[in-house]
């Protein structure tokens, strides 16, 4: 399959197969005016399969948040036709209202207007993130 | 200190100084009897309690405030669906500190996120008690003379047990504490709890029965196996008499092992345990008062 490559922007690269949309909809891509395609179940090398997302314009969101959902994810600048360079994720401190807690016991369960914040609690290979409020581990397989 | 959400808001030479003050009380209640004249508690709990909301009720008695709120969410707005952040934030117009449990993990940190005076955590579900995991430190302290170089077993309900989970948070701070994790497979401590000793890289033991490790404490911290907390009630039957301390049990104990249980217990400690002189749990009952007492002081900046 064959989607036209890109003059200049960003291509969001090993998303974990399937979920190229939730990428879509955490950076809110709908709202763009410019081209996107989204590339599900491309052969990967790595893992078999992974989705791509492919945008025509160099747009101002926060990819850090990327990392927080999936850190093997990475992101390629295009300019003139030509990866010009990577962008480094970084793992955001703390990311409000991108992932629900799932703890059924949490406060969030019960009181739907609390904005579901997780905060980074341990770097490194092990990197995870709690809920702020009842310390529930966010997996993002779960 | 602003709020009291879980044990560690406290350095540990705050938690020095809450003990320090609550021995001062215990050798002199008169001298502090007016110490909160005109000051008022609110007690906000949306689920039952009886030590904890009295011995804070009682507490701030004996330092000469008054106190105020609600000992069910039946009798709150809360029944009409109003928020933890709203009744906050109007309780703080009537009093000057808050003591709230509640049967949902995390609600005492949306409490004091939305507070101007000092919120004190009096239990969040299955999550943190931290006035208890004080209770335990000066009962301790008090009983044995020290806090460290000790072994403590913790059995029961670990998984659910707030009270553990605190307990075990507060005593890591503390040199040569040995953890012994008494439970059944399915009632073991949380995972975020583990995480915290491994990284520690402190000693710790898993053992499913009682009456072959007793014999190594010299503190048996005993916990309900809590009803409300399981799904379904099937469960909570075929664990709840998984780990019971009799008299038998108590012949395989040191001389010297003391009996410690946050209350209220079903079955899990024996009546005819209560007359041993190791089993202290009553007398941590009277050190709640009293810690409460200095926490109170200490939070609402009173000099004492």
């Amino acid at each position: 399959m064959n989607v036209d490559s890109l003059q200049r922007g960003l291509v969001i690269d090993h998303i974990q197969a399937g979920k190229s949309m939730e990428i879509y909809r955490f950076l809110d891509l709908d709202r763009l005016d410019c081209s996107v395609a989204i590339i599900k179940n491309a052969r990967s090398g790595k893992s078999g399969k992974k989705d791509i997302i492919k945008i025509e314009d160099e747009i101002d969101v926060d990819l850090d948040v990327l990392g927080f959902i999936d850190p093997n994810i990475t992101v390629n600048v295009v300019e003139g036709g030509r990866i010009t360079h990577k962008r480094k994720l970084q793992l955001p401190a703390q990311v409000t209202n991108v992932a629900k807690c799932k703890n059924p016991r949490c406060i969030t369960s019960i009181e739907q207007e609390l904005p579901h914040i997780f905060k980074l609690s341990e770097e490194g290979e092990r990197r995870v993130y709690r809920c702020i409020y009842c310390e529930q581990e966010y997996n993002p397989k779960k | 200190m602003k709020h009291l959400i879980e044990p560690v808001d406290l350095t540990p030479q705050e938690v020095d100084g809450i003990l320090d003050l609550a021995e001062k009380i215990i050798a002199d209640p008169p001298a502090y009897a007016q110490k909160c004249r005109g000051k008022k508690l609110a007690t906000l709990f949306y689920e039952p309690s009886t030590r904890t909301r009295l011995s804070f009720e009682a507490a701030m008695l004996e330092l000469g405030g008054s106190v105020l709120g609600f000992s069910s969410a039946d009798s709150s707005s809360a029944m009409k669906g109003e928020s933890v952040a709203d009744t906050i934030r109007t309780v703080q117009c009537y009093a000057d500190i808050v003591a709230m449990r509640h049967p949902k993990e995390g609600s005492a940190k949306v409490a004091s996120l939305h507070a101007s005076i000092p919120v004190i955590n009096a239990g969040d579900g299955g999550h943190q008690h931290p006035t208890q995991t004080l209770t335990d430190l000066l009962t301790i302290r008090s009983l044995k003379g020290r806090l460290g170089q000790f072994t403590i077993g913790l059995c029961g309900d670990l998984t659910f047990g707030r009270t553990v989970h605190s307990l075990i948070r507060a005593l890591m701070r503390y040199e040569g504490v040995n953890f012994l994790l008494i439970s059944p497979k399915e009632l073991r401590i949380p995972d975020y709890i583990r995480a915290d000793m491994q990284r520690r890289g402190l000693a710790f033991r898993e053992a499913e029965r009682l009456e072959e490790v007793i014999g190594e404490l010299d503190i048996l911290y005993m916990t309900r196996v809590q009803r409300e907390r399981f799904f379904n009630e099937e469960d909570y039957v075929r664990l709840r008499d998984s780990y019971i301390l009799d008299g038998e049990k108590m012949k395989l104990a040191k001389q010297d092992m003391i009996v410690l249980h946050p209350l209220p217990r079903v079955n899990e400690i024996a009546t005819e345990v209560d007359s041993d002189p190791r089993a202290c749990y009553f007398k941590q009952v009277l050190y709640g008062k009293y810690v409460r007492m200095a926490l109170i002081l200490k939070m609402l900046g009173v000099e004492a």
